[in-house]
């Protein structure tokens, strides 16, 4: 994976200090790599030549904001730009009083259209609704059974006939008029947007049974050519909003901000995996980390704050500050983290993996045994592992279930974390009781970033990930 | 196999940007912005396009190119050349041979299975399919079709059956009514997700195992997939021994350009295009002919 823009930034300005307004030359260092790093994600050259001159146009009237540095400050600018353009107006739906409301999906090949399909059927029937789904791919081999087989999984009928794709759309229609569905959903054979042909033909399906909505079904990894593909399927279709697929990959998902810039409205759904839960509404900011090689950022806060007690996190970072840690608050900890999910897919939305890491390489179990040891401990021994003698290490090496090597492994290893700990705290700790000695008792910015960073008052325009220097 | 058709050479020309670059303007720094960016357009990449570039600028100097016709002829040649390095036959060693498609989801392994296998048909050599892809709903049913469609046979498990064992069995099959050929088609997986890939090394490993040689592992990628491609490449890279790289869906209005830096920074191969969803389809790779008519990078007319 290349460097993320966060690091190769970190790096230019490592030294550099401005006051007042970034100068001009600031901009343009830091502009150039924004620049490289929106193509790198397959963001449309036409489209990061905009973006880059709007940004650079802001970037020149802002005040200079005084916890950041030039890198940091653009990046603020870029990123909140970012989730303006992939956000804005989020889509509306609203359903019509003479049912049934109707979806038309459309797309290459290829993206996603036939789950898709499924999963919007599935989200509408979590809203109450009865859709119906229209089978009008009978281009591609088993398309119909394909589209059958998961409707089933969810208990959503599915209309198809072996016809024209046209007279499909249309018998649907009826079918879903008389059998009282307030959801109509059409799946159509993926076609390029250069098909004349083709083209035309979902053109007709279209005039045939009048969308409330037409999705644009679009693949996160696709290259320069999404805007294009997105114009086209526009200009013919009138598009009403866009789901992108396929976010579980690592790919940076720049078409995405060049299909919404071109077609202006909004990306109303995205899919994240295979399977028919994998789907939800889509998140602009998120999406934006990420095409700036940032990480799920945001998402792994949500999973942090959802998972994470607030004032649990606080008491544990004052202690974790104070040298006060012990096997107690790590095993608190770990079960606070087990409850945001799979560790996989915890370290996975990290930002800035360092190079080789690979988070399916993540090992859990390993992670269990430990937390079994600790647990086997009384609440003494978690307090003051200096106490675990060796018949204590056998009882809770028999307890866990492990051995008494794993066992003294364990407390060797957490004896040196605290320690080394205790080292780092320390110049906090001096710091503090300098600024308390004469000044206003301002707190030690650093001692509060970590404790915000353990809590979930995450505060992006800091941006965790930077590395200060 | 099929040849372009003047169809597709003419939908390409609109679409192109290299014939479009103007052959007698200044060699200025507005002649390179045109060239990087029409690179950058054909998902060449950022880093591969300055790669080109660098060498470009550096040979025109040397060989003293003053106009700009001269510098887009060499940078044609350049483009052919980095391409050219390949041995793009398909490897028929075995007995039989067993060629496994992989990619990643949507990018067209199923269709190009279709392909190779009616290639192959035609070429009168007895084809067995192995509907390795246990896990999308109807898959091994659309591989059937093309089955029946290609006359070739199809050797199919249960849905969520283990592809490792519906794969070897078709190589016995294969071997006990002597056919040549067992294409093996899986289902599409994310690079970044482990346990898929190792799944994959499984399907490899097990393939080999049997009467069967797995003599080609064909990366199947999309063309419309824009720097992702190279990732995708390497990762598969890691976990099999990828032996060649179908190209699929140049009859859209990508380019294709990835491949250029997988050319450059794997040696893997591209041994086979595809360019529509018919099982005629299909046009081995030839660096001229990607250069002139997939980049369109012809003589302004």
């Amino acid at each position: 994976m290349f460097d993320t823009l966060t690091d190769r930034l970190g790096n230019i300005f490592g030294r550099l200090r401005s006051k007042g307004k970034l100068s001009e030359s600031d901009i343009n260092t830091v502009m150039a790599e924004v620049r490289t790093a929106l193509l790198e994600a397959d963001v449309n050259l036409k489209v990061a030549r905009q973006f880059q001159d709007k940004v650079s146009e802001r970037c020149l009237q802002s005040e200079i904001h005084t916890a950041l540095n030039p890198a940091q400050q653009v990046i603020k600018i870029v990123n909140e730009e970012l989730i303006e353009i992939l956000g804005g107006q989020a889509l509306n739906l609203t359903y019509s009083d003479k049912p049934p409301t109707v979806v038309l999906m459309a797309g290459l090949q290829g993206v996603g259209k036939t789950t898709n399909a499924v999963k919007l059927a599935k989200w509408f029937k979590s809203q109450g609704r009865n859709p119906i789904l229209i089978g009008a791919d009978l281009q591609r081999p088993a398309a119909v059974e394909q589209l059958r087989i998961l409707a089933e999984e969810v208990e959503i009928p599915v209309f198809s006939e072996k016809s024209d794709p046209i007279t499909v759309a249309k018998n649907g229609l009826s079918e879903a008029i008389s059998t009282g569905r307030d959801v109509l959903i059409c799946d159509t054979a993926g076609r390029l947007s250069i098909d004349e042909d083709l083209m035309n033909e979902i053109r007709q399906i279209s005039d045939e049974i009048k969308p409330h909505y037409t999705f644009l079904v679009i693949d996160a990894m696709t290259g320069q050519e999404a805007i294009n593909v997105a114009d086209s399927f526009n200009d013919k279709l009138s598009l009403d909003g866009m789901i992108l697929t396929k976010l579980d990959g690592d790919s940076r998902g720049g078409a995405a901000l060049s299909a919404k810039t071109i077609v202006g409205k909004p990306i109303a759904f995205a899919s994240t995996g295979e399977k028919l839960e994998d789907f939800e509404v889509f998140h602009p900011d998120r999406l934006a980390s990420r095409i700036l090689g940032m990480g799920d950022v945001l998402t792994l806060i949500e999973k942090a704050e959802d998972a994470f007690d607030q004032q649990e996190a606080q008491r544990a970072a004052d202690r974790l500050l104070n040298g006060q840690f012990n096997l107690e608050d790590f095993l608190e900890q770990m079960q606070q983290l087990k409850k945001m999910g799979p560790l996989q897919n915890i370290v996975g939305m990290m930002p800035d993996l360092p190079q080789g890491v690979n988070p399916d390489d993540v090992d859990e179990t390993r992670l269990t045994r430990v937390e079994a040891i600790i647990t086997s401990m009384t609440h003494e021994e978690r307090d003051r592992p200096e106490i675990i003698d060796g018949s204590r290490r056998n009882r809770i090496a028999k307890g866990s279930g492990t051995s008494i090597q794993e066992v003294s492994l364990l407390i060797k290893q957490f004896k040196e974390i605290k320690r080394m700990m205790k080292g780092a705290v320390k110049p906090n700790k001096r710091k503090k009781k300098k600024s308390s000695r004469g000044r206003k008792g301002k707190q030690n910015p650093r001692a509060k970033k970590e404790i915000n960073q353990t809590t979930n008052a995450f505060d992006l325009s800091e941006f965790g990930s930077f590395k200060n220097s | 196999m099929k040849k372009i058709s003047t169809e597709l050479e003419n939908t390409r020309k609109t679409f192109s940007f290299f014939s479009r670059l103007k052959r007698n303007s200044p060699v200025d720094n507005g002649l390179w912005n045109e060239i990087e960016e029409a690179l950058i357009q054909a998902d060449v990449g950022v880093t591969a396009t300055s790669r080109i570039i660098e060498v470009l600028q550096a040979k025109s100097k040397e060989l003293r190119l003053s106009t700009s016709e001269s510098i887009l002829d060499l940078l044609k040649e350049q483009l052919k050349n980095s391409l050219q390095k390949f041995n793009t036959e398909l490897d028929s060693g075995g007995d039989p041979s067993v060629w496994v498609f992989v990619g990643v989801n949507g990018v067209g392994k199923t269709t190009s299975v279709a392909k190779v296998a009616n290639w192959k048909s035609n070429e009168n050599e007895r084809v067995v399919l192995a509907a390795g892809d246990t896990f999308r709903a109807a898959a091994s049913e659309q591989l059937e079709k093309w089955a029946n469609s290609c006359g070739a046979e199809l050797i199919k498990g249960a849905e969520g059956a283990d592809p490792s064992s519906v794969i070897y069995d078709a190589t016995e099959y294969a071997q006990a009514k002597n056919a040549s050929l067992v294409l093996a088609d899986t289902a599409g997986r994310l690079h970044t997700k482990s346990n898929l890939m190792q799944e994959l090394e499984k399907i490899v490993r097990v393939a080999n195992k049997g009467s069967g040689t797995v003599t080609e592992v064909l990366l199947v990628l999309d063309a419309t997939v824009g720097q992702n491609g190279l990732q995708q490449a390497k990762s598969f890279a890691e976990s099999v021994d990828l032996t060649g790289i179908i190209l699929t869906k140049l009859d859209g209005s990508s380019k294709g350009g990835i491949i250029f830096a997988i050319a450059e920074e794997l040696a893997i191969p591209i041994k086979l295009i595809g360019i529509g969803e018919g099982k005629e389809d299909l046009i081995p790779f030839d660096p001229e002919i990607f250069v002139e008519k997939i980049l369109d990078f012809q003589e302004a007319s």
